[in-house]
């Protein structure tokens, strides 16, 4: 009976990757345990072990491959080589019993592929005219972003954990270490909040550290440096000295991990003065905001999001693509209502856009792309235009981004308001494990869809 | 800080509160600065200053100015956690810093026995392979000496040395602290004993300094002091406008 290799799912966020090597060859006898191919996924290059007995009948899915989807049938192990016999290519998503992980459910914050836009966006009005675009993911941007920047500046470097030889436990410093070297590219010892007070005390003394966390999550350990020693020295020395030290990592649910990787730190920060914050979604935000925020001479908190490293956007192709930091951007136009929102949120958004556009609400979404200093005005100006403000947030409702809107939306956008400010956040809970229950824990473009609906009167 | 050459006057005006202090006020007792004069800080959260210092040396290997750290903490400050974090990263990376722990014998007001299971502190670097010294705190020749041999060991590129200083605080931890953990007959056993300003006065006098010298040195700090308080005293308050400035270093 013939035996069907499928392409595994190997994390949880995985959707699809490149069949980079066959180490077996077709008619070659294999055993539990043997090696039979390296698949790249989101984040590294993993050997595809085999779990049959047999002989390989027929490899269907030829070295070299991109974007081969979980699940996709790359192989067959026969009885014997002779009865093997080729199988159509069966649909791009197999069955979900043949992967290691559960993948995520499709759609939604859970991630899953991202459908194209329906409306065009608005150009970026900080990028000139008649750029050529390119397409490029989160997380390419973001090393690009990097590499450019130690280009340009030798006091630049970037260290945290698995960010040199394992080239990122996400991929994002993917290369950087070929290209400058162990002494700009430093692995560190699990040890968040003794490296992120090195970070802030090298910065003191005159370099440009990146300090990156594997995720914020982590950096708990170390939130007594980015706020105690980086966010106050400015101030508490009279503007004597400077700590202009960024950390970045990715922030916020990722995909099945529990409640203790699962949380968005983006209000925490965005509390506390002396700090600057950025949460980007797409890949130009990522590229021009790193590139900022390395240049700043103020710390930096510098949130990714796991589940956007991997989604492909325009980039302006520029020599030096640099964006200022606090503005927001309208990333589309719209008359009837405002969707405020950043980060992964944006993308929910635009999805309920597309969904409202349907039912003849034209919804503008704002995307707040630095959460410190905010940008009253863009939110305020969007008000005064749609007269209605829904705040879609990937985290908790207390104490949010989202309560900050509606306040700057009570203070001084009172007048404009035709209905009350709603905010769209996730479930006031940890997030849970469980698929089902994670997916009720967190928003989604329905429940952005819903609200709007409920601010228009529909 | 005065050894680092900074005007007592701005030290003096900073511990008021006064806009002419070196943090223009904003800092207080424990945030005081001086980048110039390579001292930074200075810093309230206990232990935190370990790890920063670690970056200052990492700073120093980086752009290879032949610098080093001197990193000075506590016996208190030495249970926590970061301390030994950077202990870590500093030997592995070979940072040019010395980790100065000053043993006062009491964390705040936890005797050393009562908050430390190893209280020989020079020995907390041992799992580090960070080589450490005992030296008396008390004893000006021997602090410099052993500053000497640890100086040497460091710039000849070995990686960190810890120096555990044993000495003693006379005061409370604070001005509201009544010291009810030890006795006034300890306190004033080491003032007469084991004072390290009289031990020196004591050693200069035996290699023939003339006592006249002595008492216009003396004469000569009181009146720096006064003047010092004076300033302090009669410099106004920082300006209102001040309480937005230095937030940020640019405009967003």
């Amino acid at each position: 009976m013939a035996i069907e290799l499928k392409m595994p799912a190997l994390s949880p966020t995985m959707e699809e990757g490149t069949l980079a090597k066959w180490l077996v060859k077709e008619g070659d006898t294999v055993k539990s345990g043997d090696i039979l191919a390296e698949i790249e996924t989101d984040k590294a290059t993993m050997e595809f072990e085999s779990i049959d007995e047999g002989v390989i009948g027929k490899i269907l899915v030829a070295e070299g491959t991109e974007g081969v989807k979980v699940g996709t049938v790359i192989a067959v192990i026969g009885a014997d080589a002779g009865v093997a016999h080729p199988q159509p290519l069966p649909q791009a998503r197999g069955e979900p019993d043949a992967q290691p992980f559960p993948l995520p459910p499709a759609g939604g914050a859970g991630g899953g592929p991202v459908r194209p836009e329906a409306a065009p966006r608005p150009a970026d009005p900080e990028v000139p005219a008649g750029t050529n675009m390119r397409q490029c993911t989160v997380r390419e941007a973001l090393r690009d972003a990097m590499a450019e920047e130690m280009r340009r500046d030798s006091r630049v470097f970037v260290m945290g954990e698995e960010v040199a030889q394992y080239q990122g436990a996400y991929k994002v410093t993917q290369g950087l270490l070929d290209e400058f070297g162990p002494k700009r590219v430093i692995d560190t010892p699990i040890t968040e909040y003794g490296f992120a007070g090195i970070g802030a005390g090298a910065a003191m003394g005159g370099l440009r550290p990146i300090v990156e966390f594997m995720t914020f999550n982590f950096a708990m350990q170390a939130i007594d440096h980015v706020i105690n020693s980086a966010a106050k020295t400015n101030y508490m020395s009279g503007g004597q000295m400077r700590c202009p030290v960024v950390f970045r990592g990715p922030n916020g649910a990722a995909s099945r991990v529990g409640a203790q990787h699962s949380q968005n730190y983006g209000p925490w920060y965005a509390n506390v003065p002396g700090l600057i914050v950025i949460a980007p979604y797409d890949a130009a935000d990522a590229k021009g905001l790193l590139k900022a925020a390395i240049r700043s001479e103020d710390p930096v908190v510098f949130l990714e999001n796991e589940l956007v490293y991997g989604r492909s956007f325009d980039l302006p192709e520029l020599d030096d693509h640099v964006l200022p930091i606090g503005k927001a951007r309208i990333m589309r136009e719209g008359k009837d209502v405002t969707i405020v929102s950043y980060s992964i949120g944006v993308g929910l958004a635009l999805e309920a856009a597309d969904l409202l556009a349907g039912e003849g609400i034209q919804a503008e979404v704002l995307d707040l792309r630095t959460l410190r200093p905010l940008d009253r005005e863009a939110v305020l100006t969007s008000l005064a235009k749609t007269n209605r403000v829904v705040v879609a947030e990937e985290g908790w409702p207390q104490c949010s981004i989202a309560s900050e809107i509606i306040a700057i939306c009570m203070e001084d956008g009172f007048d404009n308001l035709d209905a009350p400010v709603l905010r769209v956040c996730n479930e006031d809970v940890p997030l849970p494990y469980a698929a089902n229950l994670e997916k009720a824990a967190m928003i989604d473009a329905a429940r952005i869809a819903a609200a709007v609906r409920k601010v228009c009167y529909r | 800080m005065l050894a680092y050459g900074i005007d007592p006057k701005v030290i003096m005006a900073e511990l008021t509160g006064r806009g002419a202090g070196i943090s223009r006020g904003k800092g207080g007792s424990m945030h005081m600065f001086s980048t110039e004069h390579k001292f930074y800080g200075g810093h309230g959260i206990v232990g935190a200053q370990v790890p920063l210092g670690a970056g200052l040396a990492f700073a120093h290997q980086y752009t290879g100015d032949g610098g080093l750290c001197m990193a000075y903490f506590g016996d208190g400050a030495a249970n926590q956690g970061q301390v030994y974090e950077a202990f870590n990263m500093a030997a592995l990376w070979n940072l040019p810093i010395i980790f100065v722990v000053e043993n006062n014998g009491y964390a705040m007001g936890t005797a050393v026995q009562r908050g430390s299971a190893e209280t020989h502190f020079h020995r907390r670097g041992t799992a580090f392979r960070i080589p450490g010294i005992s030296v008396n705190g008390m004893d000006v020749l021997e602090v410099r000496s052993a500053a000497e041999v640890a100086v040497a060991h460091v710039r000849s590129g070995k990686g960190p040395v810890l120096m555990e200083l044993i000495t003693y605080r006379y005061r409370g931890h604070s001005m509201s602290d009544p010291a009810k953990y030890r006795s006034r007959e300890e306190v004033q056993e080491m003032r007469d004993k084991h004072d390290p300003i009289d031990a020196a006065k004591a050693e200069l006098l035996k290699r023939g300094m003339a006592e006249d010298r002595l008492k216009e040195l003396e004469k000569q700090i009181r009146s720096k002091v006064n003047e010092a308080a004076d300033f302090a005293e009669n410099s106004p308050e920082p300006e209102m406008s001040e309480l937005y400035t230095d937030v940020l270093v640019e405009s967003y």
